[in-house]
């Protein structure tokens, strides 16, 4: 049963979802939508259960003195932090008048988005400029055709997306020649390039959900063999 | 004065490329700690520069405008911040740009997210608008004139099931004012009472799943603006005619601003994206010409030998 059960709830599901696209009347349409809900809790339930986990790991680090356990008392105590902050903005704005949400400008939980979270997770994404930077120096070679083909579009692409290219030729020619090629190139091979790649995506999605429906593929519910 | 500085700055960085080159051919590649620099600077000091470079615009985003343009005065328009602080450089001009034309020609916004900073992005977008004289003007009120349903989680099932009714996902909106009780949102049940979606994606949930459900399956208008890295993955959909238009990274967010006569914060970050792409193209071709010279040199000692 063990085995069983969750099978049968993974096949009702994935037909309910699947025929209720060609027929969306009763009683599929009406099972796809409680299915949907479902969906919805289960993903905010995920959520805490990250929130849970992460206290957990973050907890045994601390108990054990893993090494950087300091990183992990500051992971809980921003969690907390946070949370106490956007519940007490978020209380505030209830009985305030006008009434307003806890993320609504001035109130401390945007401070905290604001002037921490922003700022904090910006920086860390922008440091990929600098990556890019080095690689483009030390790691992008035109060792071979494909590399070359590669790093030809590539640097049309850089170079037209921005006005770069054509600011550069700009005293010989009025025409935008590098900003149309590059629009060409996303257009065309990329989206060829990119349809390619979908159906491929999509054939793979249907053959995996088929042999997940009809019980083929059990590996999602783990146990072994 | 700043902007002059800056320009000859960037001239006389540009020039010690060359050094640069030299270094590299002869042998002895400058360290990752000076390329960092060099990217840093480029990066930082067209933000201080004032010059306007050329800025056609592409289709895509006319063909938005256009539409955008097209749009009556009352008309609602469902606009779904999918992107999160990383992303914002790119995506948040673009959504300045797009709430103040929004404001600025009666538009009613109804706001949500399916990332979880989606909504506080919107919040901070809508604070920016209300600070232009123009829009001021018009003294707009919260669940009138915009609504901010806020965060669902669910990701592509919550357009699914907005596609029945945008109450079940979206009860309260993040005064916890109850749905029915907000003047905007009456009379608004799904997607056939909404006249266009507005998605600013930066990856998953975003585009790809409004196209899906939002158009293929609920037959929605959809605009996008996505992040230059995302835009590349969207294409396909702009070409089959199922979305209206997309705004494509920064030059997209710069264009639309042009277009629609919003002077924003793009056209500003174009230029630090210009030079930065300009350093990463020459560090390219640097590495290149010196990879080939060596090659050759290489080539010749083994044959003399």
């Amino acid at each position: 049963m063990r085995r069983e059960v969750p099978l049968f709830i993974t096949t009702v599901a994935g037909l309910v979802f699947a025929v209720s696209y060609f027929i969306p009347h009763f009683p599929f349409g009406a099972s796809e939508s409680i299915f949907g809900d479902w969906v919805t809790i289960v993903q905010a339930f995920a959520i805490w259960l990250g929130v849970l986990n992460l206290l957990k790991v973050s907890g045994e680090r601390i108990m054990r003195r893993s090494p950087q356990w300091q990183y992990s008392v500051i992971i809980i105590l921003t969690l907390l932090a946070t949370l106490v902050v956007g519940f007490s903005s978020g209380y505030k704005g209830i009985y305030a008048n006008p009434q307003h949400a806890y993320s609504d400008t001035g109130t401390q939980f945007d401070w905290l988005y604001q002037s921490v979270y922003s700022p904090l997770s910006a920086t860390m994404f922008s440091m990929l400029a600098f990556f890019v930077g080095s690689a483009s120096y030390r790691a992008f070679r035109a060792r071979n055709i494909q590399a070359t083909m590669l790093l030809i579009s590539g640097f049309l692409v850089m170079g037209g997306r921005v006005p770069l290219l054509d600011r550069l030729v700009a005293p010989f020619t009025t025409h935008t020649i590098f900003s149309d090629l590059a629009n060409w190139i996303m257009n065309y091979p990329n989206a060829a390039g990119q349809r390619a790649v979908m159906i491929g995506i999509a054939l793979g999605i249907m053959s995996s959900s088929l042999r997940i429906i009809l019980g083929i593929e059990r590996s999602h519910i783990g146990g072994g063999s | 004065m700043l902007s002059t500085i800056a320009t000859v700055l960037m001239t006389l960085i540009g020039l010690s490329l060359f050094y640069v080159l030299y270094l590299t051919i002869k042998g002895r590649p400058v360290e990752r700690r000076m390329v960092f620099l060099y990217i840093g600077l480029g990066v930082m000091l067209p933000l201080m520069m004032k010059i306007a470079p050329p800025l056609p615009i592409t289709s895509d985003v006319q063909k938005l405008c256009d539409y955008i343009e097209k749009l009556e005065p009352d008309s609602k328009v469902l606009c779904a911040f999918d992107f999160d602080p990383p992303s914002a450089p790119e995506l948040q001009p673009m959504a300045v740009a797009f709430v103040k034309y929004a404001f600025k020609h009666n538009l009613k916004m109804i706001i949500m997210g399916l990332w979880p900073q989606g909504p506080q992005q919107a919040q901070l977008a809508i604070t920016t608008a209300l600070k232009d004289s123009t829009v001021a003007s018009h003294s707009h009120v919260e669940g009138v004139d915009w609504v901010n349903l806020g965060f669902q989680s669910g990701n592509e099932f919550v357009i699914q099931s907005m596609g029945s009714t945008f109450k079940s996902m979206f009860p309260r909106d993040t005064r916890l004012i109850p749905y029915d009780s907000i003047p905007l949102m009456k009379n608004v049940v799904n997607f056939s009472n909404v006249d266009f979606v507005m998605n600013f994606g930066a990856g998953k949930p975003g585009t790809i799943e409004w196209v899906q459900l939002g158009v293929d399956r609920f037959k929605a208008k959809l605009g996008a603006g996505n992040t230059a890295v995302q835009a590349t993955e969207v294409y396909p959909y702009l070409r089959s005619g199922q979305l209206v238009g997309l705004l494509g990274g920064m030059s997209g967010a710069a264009e639309f601003e042009k277009v629609l006569n919003e002077k924003g914060k793009a056209s500003t970050f174009l230029l630090a994206q210009m030079f930065g792409h300009a350093m990463v193209m020459a560090f390219v071709i640097i590495g290149n010409v010196a990879y080939f010279v060596l090659a050759r040199k290489q080539k010749n000692s083994a044959t003399n030998a």
